[in-house]
């Protein structure tokens, strides 16, 4: 199964390109260029992402290795189910925002579209990579791509955030590094595949170092991911964000909740020896914790921004403290809530500036931003009055509104009811004792995502009235078509999902049982055939 | 040589953990670098520290053991060019939020007397 077709490593290259060349574009005059470009560019990655997923629903492993130089002297990719649904769900992510931002926002200040490019080179190649240290040189590519996306637009808001968001990550940053040594320094490797195959003949007295590192590497991913108490930066960042860059941020949470899940299942998993299992109480209490927290901050939040920032942590904190658990079944539930919450928290950044528009603490922003850039304001204004209005807006906007809480807090009928009924059916009932008692993490689980799809449903309810009902003196915002049919477009794909739930479903319980055993992907990427009589013959 | 680098590493380590938690974003930066170096040294301390060891002997198969790991010191490389740039791109973040603000604590604001 090495070697591989040549298109895993487009999600990598393509973005690369795009966003080179945009460089050399760049300025007012090519700007109608650059912008198809990206979504040229987006779209063509969606393809690809699609062909990929179809690639690997057929349970087939792409290894592609770099410089044909077999792993783990070389570097790999490798495409599993798992990397090829993130890849999938990045980039539909990506298209929805790049199409948003069109309508206004890519002029709010220079190189939208090349850091967006790069954005996506990142994400796509943290999904993809099979060794720690390019997961660490990916990582540190989207961030620096955040970084400039997070102050698109300027303002002080934006600087304030963008600071702690700076300083929080490359703090992280330096943890991962240290983490990464501590694991190579044990194990003498730092190809995931070969590490998983290696932690089990760890030696007693080096396992403490090995799990130190583990747990130094895990803290920089739970940050990225928002696990309490790591995430206070985050709802504030994410307010504060342009919407089409909080939209694409929803997935950025996700790259570490991935990793986690991906590690702690290929590294200590049930195969692992002494280690097997480490940090799963942690990931489990972490979580719910994460869960509660964010419910409590959707409760206590009066913007509509801030609202989205805390359903972004109780979306990780679901997956993490299913990842906590450890069981086939919950883990694909959790895939399952994973696709559809990102989207649904994704549609409702978008949808929350729409909403804020003929509102004050909205129109504040807007005005920040413009106030720094001046010029480009009446231009804005002149053209806005020939693009396509929507009649039906407060209409439209009140629909999607109800579509994004229905899947953020989870309620029938849309996909957010069904991930969660998949994840609570699978943890009451598990697969090791049927029939036999619930065990307690099952109830933990079960008390706490109601108790916050609970808080979900009133806190959003609440800003509902706010908005549609209660507001006497405002203005019905100017919507165009292209700014809502994004939002229609991954609503569209939660409905989708919710009416194909048993094809999404057995594709996630595929991708849980092979991430539950590990053992595949250890073969498949070490390449046994050949690698493995290599070593027999120097024996 | 071990005790000289783990002095070195923990002082920087500290000196950089003590000035991230400063309230001015200078001393933030100057701390975020301290914290890099140490880091670096860390890394180069996790391939094991010998003094004097070739990468490669020319014309000489050797045993493995006898040679220094090549493999930190690639990593060491791309770390510090890294955080070259993003304290450069803090750097530039750090003045625009003086510049907004006004003032150069970390909050964008003094706090209250």
């Amino acid at each position: 199964m090495s070697g591989g077709s040549g298109l895993v490593i487009a999600p990598i290259l393509l973005p690369l390109l795009t966003g080179a060349g945009m460089l050399l574009l760049n300025g007012e005059r090519h700007r109608s260029i650059v912008a198809g470009l990206n979504v040229g560019a987006t779209i063509a990655l969606v393809c690809i992402a699609t062909l990929l997923l179809g690639v690997s629903a057929a349970g087939t492993r792409d290894v592609y290795q770099l410089g044909n130089w077999h792993a783990p002297f070389g570097i790999v990719l490798v495409l599993d189910r798992l990397s090829a649904l993130m890849l999938l769900l990045t980039n539909v992510l990506a298209l929805a925002s790049v199409v948003y931002s069109l309508a206004r926002w890519h002029r709010a200040g220079a190189h939208f579209h090349s850091l967006f490019q790069f954005l996506l080179m990142g994400l796509n190649g943290a999904f993809l990579t099979g060794d720690l240290f390019n997961l660490f040189v990916f990582f540190e590519l989207l961030l620096a791509a955040s970084y400039g996306l997070l102050l698109h637009g300027s303002g002080l808001a934006r600087v304030k955030a963008g600071l702690h968001y700076i300083v929080i990550n490359l703090a992280a940053s330096l943890l991962f590094l240290i983490g990464v040594s501590l694991i190579y320094g044990v194990t003498g490797t730092l190809n995931m595949a070969d590490l998983a195959a290696r932690v089990p003949a760890v030696a007693a007295e080096s396992r403490g170092l090995l799990e130190a590192g583990a747990g130094v590497l895990a803290v920089a991913f739970l940050l990225k991911a928002g696990m309490w108490p790591l995430n206070f930066w985050l709802p504030t960042a994410y307010a504060a964000a342009s919407p089409p860059v909080a939209s694409i941020f929803a997935i950025m949470t996700k790259v570490g909740v991935y990793v986690v899940l991906r590690l702690s299942l290929l590294l200590f998993g049930d195969d692992a020896g002494a280690s097997a299992g480490f940090g799963q109480e942690w990931l489990l209490w972490g979580g719910l914790a994460t869960i509660l927290f964010g419910a409590i901050g959707t409760l206590a939040s009066q913007d509509t921004a801030r609202l989205g920032g805390f359903s972004v942590l109780i979306s990780s904190g679901t997956v993490l403290a299913a990842t906590g658990i450890r069981q086939v079944g919950v883990t694909s539930g959790a895939l399952f809530y994973l696709v559809s919450s990102t989207l649904g928290i994704s549609a409702f950044f978008l949808l929350v500036e729409l909403i804020e528009r003929g509102r004050e603490p909205g129109a504040d922003m807007i005005a920040v931003t413009r106030e720094a850039y001046g010029e480009a304001d009446e231009a804005d204004e002149a053209e806005e009055e020939v693009g396509i209005t929507i009649v039906a807006t407060m209409g439209l906007l009140g629909i999607a509104f109800i579509g994004c809480a229905l899947v953020i807090a989870g309620l029938p009928p849309l996909s957010g009811f069904i991930a969660k009924f998949a994840l609570l059916a699978a943890a009451l009932h598990p697969a090791d004792h049927p029939g036999g008692a619930i065990p307690g993490n099952g109830w933990a689980l079960l008390a706490v995502l109601v108790l916050s799809g609970f808080a979900t449903l009133v806190a959003t309810a609440r800003a509902g009235i706010r908005i549609f009902w209660a507001s006497l003196d405002r203005t019905v915002p100017r919507v165009r078509v292209i700014e809502m049919a994004p939002i229609m477009f991954l609503l569209f794909i939660c409905a989708a999902q919710t009416v194909l739930a048993g094809p999404v479903m057995r594709f996630m319980q595929a991708t849980a049982q092979s991430l539950h055993a590990p053992a595949g992907y250890v073969s498949d990427v070490l390449d046994n055939g050949a690698w493995g009589s290599r070593q027999a013959e120097g024996k | 040589m071990e005790l000289v680098l783990a002095i070195g590493i923990g002082t920087l380590a500290a000196s950089g953990v003590w000035l991230i938690l400063r309230p001015r974003t200078f001393q933030v930066i100057v701390g975020l670098s301290l914290l890099s170096y140490s880091v670096n040294l860390f890394i180069v301390a996790m391939g094991r520290v010998r003094s004097g060891a070739p990468v490669l002997n020319a014309k000489e198969v050797g045993d493995a053991g006898s040679f220094a790991d090549p493999l930190p010191q690639a990593l060491v490389l791309t770390a510090i060019v890294i955080s070259f740039a993003t304290t450069a791109l803090f750097l530039v973040v750090l003045l625009a939020s003086r510049g907004l603000a006004g003032t150069d604590h970390v909050d964008g604001q003094e706090p209250e007397a």
